[in-house]
């Protein structure tokens, strides 16, 4: 395989607190090849927004402290300085994120801001700048994208805002798009119109996308390959395929189980998984999701690494063996063949 | 619920709704919102049309979903029924009085039996004050026992929802989303309502905490014997609580119907839509379902479009759509009703979850657990 377009390598992000050090990033190694979509799942806390802010260097909090590697062809953001990383960032690695409200300028008008963006990082006309984004608003889905250009982000609904980060994000050709949360905002019907049209910018232009959502339906319909976080680690990595039909994990059993799907019969009970996740300042020894685990052996007072288990480059964190994985498995997934207990 | 449950004063007498008789009746209810602007003399300009002409029944022991997306009314009505709204007009009859003109002490009596449980656990908790005032707060304003019959019913409260008696004390930012929710629907359930209005009660827990949360409203349905209105705008978990379902558009309910029913067989083109655009967490199955992707946007309530307020976004609009508005009328089987000039049709349309029998669901009467 070619060499990965971008490359996380055992990224660690901690924040210095009154009660003490929060681990929200503990380890984490990921690869983007191009042209794929990586999904990145967990539910908040897990760390993965921590860890795409990092990599964007978006983490200005004087008391946080990193540690490891982000490789960007060849070489380390996590080395450079902010000036270096600003021409980077938008025009290598753009972001997108869950509220375009809030990452919008309430007091500047859309078609400004993405010219703005394009001047910095190119050499070019303000009319050539404003033609751009014109044509990009259009490309994205604004009807009248020469007026609506003039209009501010309060003039537009949840979904058109999130259309103007889009056009936005990809204003410079970006190599990677990050995408936190892209639609957690809207409605499933605005959704789906966002959705597509990553999946169209995607393949238009060969952009290789990070989503980072805690939603296993959005990485069903768009990744290729999937990472699983909990605890500030990942704890499954996987093609979509392995993740969903051949889930290693028993977290990532209790992510599928505990959803109310719509394609299958309705089940008695969701199987929920019991307790909390744990406090990112004092993690339990050995694995974290140990707790809250119905598999729990001795072993699991053992920190699990994140070791290809099955010999197909499916990487997992857990101690029990694949035979047994695949005994208990389906019957933690189903929620129609748990037995309840009293 | 245990034998050694605190009997309290507000265990009261009274005309006793039994399982499958009438609750609540909506009829032709309206809620509008004035716009209003001027100076001195504030003249009203606009209305929004929140919630349009709505009219259903809801029976003792059932849960109703009520599904549409944002800006569609769906907490308003909820609101309008808890009468934390006044209510423009039509009438709305809680075990058979109609309490939609009633003034604040006449409500005060109602409030007992109608509850809400709120979105974000956040916000509708007081934080300065500890859980087992929040939770005794209803107790002690319907002064339903003494001190100390009040103290003890909140203990069973707090392990009824799974909390411990430890938790009286704390305040609500010592607690995570899922917790605070516990605590909210704790307090919702203090009186023994007959009536539950959930909004959105889970829509802002993670994924896994939602599951607890749901699996632990329907346990108290079938202890307590509840009837919920419950919003959200996840249908997965709609169906999973609901036994029907109504969906609204723009201030009004476009299709109501049995909840399976309304997954397999939709009728109208918006709850078709709807359903389509839902993901599923199967990569094969999202591969090869065809999606409809509605165009546009939700247009205002503030001048809703003529005729069937969907008209604009629907694929199946004709000159008719545009002109007169549907009225609500049965389709396939009884209770299903739907508000459209050309319903797909019941007995032919193939749906999206073709592969899931109807009959495979479980029976209501095993939902009890032991």
């Amino acid at each position: 395989m070619a060499d990965p377009l971008l490359d996380i390598r055992d990224l660690k992000v901690s924040f210095r607190t009154d009660d003490g050090l929060v681990r929200a990033v503990d380890g984490v190694s990921v690869s983007l090849y191009e042209g794929e979509t990586l999904g990145i799942v967990g539910e908040s806390g897990s760390g993965k927004s921590v860890t795409v802010m990092s990599v964007m260097r978006l983490i200005t909090d004087p008391n946080a402290q990193f540690d490891g590697e982000v490789i960007y062809k060849g070489t380390n953001l996590m080395g450079m300085s902010q000036d270096q990383i600003r021409s980077i960032r938008g025009a290598g690695i753009s972001m997108i994120f869950q509220d375009p409200m809030t990452s919008l300028n309430p007091v500047y008008k859309v078609g400004w801001q993405i010219e703005e963006q394009i001047r910095e990082h190119e050499h070019v006309s303000r009319q050539a700048a404003r033609d751009r984004a014109v044509e990009l608003l259009t490309a994205v889905g604004i009807p009248n994208a020469r007026e609506r250009a003039d209009a501010y982000p309060h003039q537009f609904s949840g979904g058109m805002r999130q259309r103007v980060m889009i056009a936005m994000a990809v204003s410079c050709n970006p190599d990677v798009l990050i995408a936190d949360e892209p639609t957690t905002a809207l409605d499933v019907t605005i959704q789906a119109q966002i959705l597509s049209l990553i999946k169209k910018l995607r393949q238009d232009f060969g952009t290789a996308v990070v989503l980072i959502t805690h939603d296993m339906g959005v990485v069903a319909d768009m990744a290729d390959r999937i990472a699983v976080m909990y605890a500030g680690r990942i704890i499954e990595q996987g093609t979509q395929r392995e993740l969903f039909y051949d889930p290693q994990h028993p977290y990532t059993w209790g992510l599928l189980g505990s959803i109310a799907r719509l394609d299958r019969p309705r089940p008695r009970r969701l199987t929920a998984i019991p307790g909390l996740p744990p406090s990112l300042m004092q993690l339990p020894a050995g694995c974290a999701f140990g707790e809250r685990c119905a598999h729990r052996f001795e072993r699991c007072r053992e920190t699990p690494l994140l070791l290809d288990r099955t010999g197909t480059g499916h990487l997992d964190a857990c101690h029990l063996s694949a035979q047994q994985k695949q005994d208990v498995r389906d019957r933690a997934i189903h929620p129609e063949l748990v037995e309840e207990r009293p | 619920m245990t034998d050694g449950a605190v009997e309290l004063a507000l265990l009261r007498e009274g005309p006793a709704v039994a399982k499958g008789d009438v609750l609540l009746r909506a009829d032709h209810l309206k809620k509008y919102f004035p716009i209003k602007s001027g100076i001195l003399i504030q003249r009203e300009v606009a209305r929004v049309h929140a919630v349009d002409d709505v009219s259903f029944q809801l029976r003792a022991g059932e849960t109703l979903g009520l599904v549409g997306e944002s800006g569609c009314g769906k907490s308003t009505l909820a609101r309008c029924i808890a009468r934390l709204y006044d209510i423009t007009s039509g009438s709305l009859e809680f075990e058979g009085a109609d309490i939609s003109k009633y003034s604040r002490r006449q409500l005060r009596a109602v409030r007992r039996d109608l509850q809400m449980i709120f979105q974000d656990p956040y916000a509708s908790l007081n934080p300065r004050k500890r859980v087992g005032a929040i939770i005794s707060d209803p107790l002690r304003i319907h002064r339903a026992g003494s001190r100390d019959q009040i103290r003890r019913r909140v203990l069973e409260l707090l392990e009824l929802v799974g909390l411990s008696a430890e938790h009286i004390n704390r305040y609500p930012h010592e607690f995570s989303g899922g917790q605070r929710q516990r605590i909210g629907v704790a307090r919702a359930i203090a009186l023994k309502p007959k009536l539950v209005i959930a909004d959105e009660p889970v829509s802002a827990l993670d994924v896994s905490i939602r599951a607890q949360v749901i699996n632990l409203l329907d346990d108290l349905q079938d202890e307590l014997g509840l009837t919920y209105i419950f919003i959200a705008h996840d249908l997965g978990v709609v169906r999973h609580v609901s036994d029907r379902i109504a969906v609204m558009y723009l201030g009004k309910i476009v299709e109501i119907s049995p909840a399976e029913e309304l997954y397999q067989r939709p009728v109208h083109p918006y709850t078709e839509a709807l359903l389509s655009a839902v993901l599923v967490p199967d990569p094969d199955l999202s591969a090869s379902r065809q999606r409809l992707v509605l165009e546009g946007d939700v247009p205002s309530p503030i001048d809703p479009p003529s005729g069937c307020r969907f008209h604009p976004r629907c694929r199946y609009a004709t000159q008719v759509c545009t002109a007169e508005e549907p009225p609500l009328v049965q389709h396939g089987s009884l209770g299903h009703l739907a508000a459209c000039h050309h319903p797909l049709s019941f007995e032919t349309q193939v749906n999206a979850w073709a592969t899931v029998p109807v009959s495979a669901e479980a029976p209501l009467s095993e939902t009890a657990i032991t």
